[in-house]
């Protein structure tokens, strides 16, 4: 058969196509158990960095950050709307980025400056308890910063006021600037600041400069310098999540609780 | 080894790391060299997936060269590119996965690096198996050459460290060393490499076209 002939080139398309998809395939089926593993762990360590039980940084064998998780964290999902826990849906299979994407479980979001599209119907909390007593709760949170969209936990004391922790854990900010948003020298100054102010609305922001104690400034975090639009980013984001759209009526439920 | 290994092998490995370097002679594969080597962990995990890739890609398009019709020779090297890639994609996800989050997009556009394309289509199509082999790992070597050197300098001048290593304690970070800001964006890198393109040609005067 010749080369160049209108058979032989469909052939042999065919027949690299049939090898690679097997190659793909075979790669993405057998390694897929582990990128399960691995992304269920990342977001586990996240929680135990934003909740204060690991050092950020720190090198934690997995073993030990799934025994930290499984004797201190329980996860909930929760309504969103009207805060209650749902537990006819389990915390180790739920997605909360997928359920942002489908119609059927989600509903657009009013206009907002932290740009986020689509609210799900759910959420997944982290409530840290310990000797049957609830500690503070890690709240997902995302929104838009420069050029991503970023991802992380802000850990709230039972008080559902008071800042324990937060962490950011995808992002793809400009390293060095926006990315800062990691540095744990800069989440540190999060912690004991106050995430209302008396009137219940939220109230935490990032400003322009640096900010002073938490006693201070309860509402104020120093600003990212050279990263202004990563640090309104925070800022807006905090304000939805924390928000009648967001985590509100958990945390107003979460209150309810504490004093009956 | 003594029939593999002549003086044709050797010269194919090495010249493209130095004499023939495919960033700083040919100017192929700028973009991912701009864009991860603000660190140096990130830039190795990229150096590796990229040689690995054009080394493989290499092999396998050299395997098929004479069973491919050059119609559609073009298609069949990025099919064949495009397969590798995904699968290094999902190894690194598996094994080096905080890596992998920051490298991912990079990854992916390992396919569309010009300098994968090229050297299948330049060298593999015409040469065998090994050497095609030998070519594909001297390019991902030279392209390698390049991206550790930028990312040693950005890392040390950008943020004080060396592979994530604090050797000059930043001033975020309660030290006294003040980052610069140029060497943390991309603009920083593309100095970097003019400087190394310089400096090549400075040193190889044959590779200076003729006026």
């Amino acid at each position: 058969m010749q080369r160049s002939g209108v058979l032989y080139t469909i052939g042999f398309a065919a027949l690299i196509c049939v090898v690679c998809s097997i190659m793909v395939a075979a790669s993405a089926v057998s390694l897929k158990n582990k990128q399960t593993e691995n992304r269920l762990l990342y977001r586990q360590k996240n929680v135990l960095i934003a909740c204060g039980l690991i050092e950020p940084k720190q090198s934690v064998p997995a073993s030990e950050i799934q025994r930290l998780f499984k004797q201190n964290i329980r996860p909930r999902v929760i309504n969103l709307k009207t805060g209650e826990y749902d537990d006819s849906i389990r915390p180790e299979t739920y997605d909360q980025r997928r359920e942002r994407e489908d119609p059927g479980q989600s509903q657009e979001a009013p206009d907002n400056p932290a740009q986020i599209k689509r609210i799900p119907n759910h959420a997944l909390v982290y409530e840290y308890v310990k000797d049957d007593q609830f500690r503070m709760v890690a709240l997902p949170v995302e929104g838009k910063g420069l050029w991503s969209t970023m991802y992380g936990f802000l850990a709230l004391d039972k008080d559902t006021n008071t800042i324990r922790g937060i962490t950011y854990y995808d992002q793809a900010e400009t390293p060095g600037l926006g990315g800062e948003v990691e540095n744990p020298r800069w989440t540190a100054l999060w912690k004991g600041r106050k995430a209302f102010d008396q009137a219940g609305q939220p109230a935490i922001q990032v400003i322009k400069g640096a900010a002073g104690s938490p006693e201070q400034d309860p509402h104020k975090v120093d600003g990212l310098s050279g990263a202004t639009i990563t640090s309104k980013g925070v800022t807006y984001m905090m304000k939805f999540w924390l928000g009648e759209n967001g985590f509100e009526p958990y945390l107003e439920k979460l209150r309810q609780n504490r004093s009956a | 080894m003594a029939g593999f290994w002549g003086k044709k092998e050797k010269q194919t490995l090495f010249e493209p790391v130095f004499r023939n370097n495919p960033i700083g002679v040919q100017v192929l594969g700028i973009c991912s060299a701009l864009a991860v080597t603000t660190q140096m962990n990130t830039a190795l995990v990229m150096c590796v997936a990229l040689t690995t890739v054009t080394g493989l890609s290499n092999v396998s398009v050299s395997f098929v060269r004479n069973g491919t019709p050059s119609a559609i020779r073009i298609i069949v090297q990025l099919s064949i590119i495009a397969s590798l890639v995904i699968m290094v994609d999902q190894i690194l996800k598996a094994y080096l996965f905080e890596i992998s989050l920051r490298l991912s997009v990079f990854v992916g556009l390992i396919i569309t690096n010009c300098i994968v394309m090229g050297r299948a289509e330049g060298y593999a199509m015409q040469n065998g198996p090994i050497l095609s082999f030998l070519d594909g790992i001297g390019n991902g070597l030279g392209y390698s050459a390049v991206l550790m050197t930028t990312a040693v300098i950005r890392e040390f001048f950008g943020s004080g460290k060396l592979f994530g290593y604090s050797l000059l304690r930043l001033d975020t970070e309660g030290g006294w060393y003040i980052g610069n800001g140029l060497m943390v964006i991309a603009p920083g890198a593309l100095f970097i490499i003019a400087c190394f393109i310089w400096v090549l040609r400075a040193w190889l005067p044959q590779l200076q076209e003729k006026e």
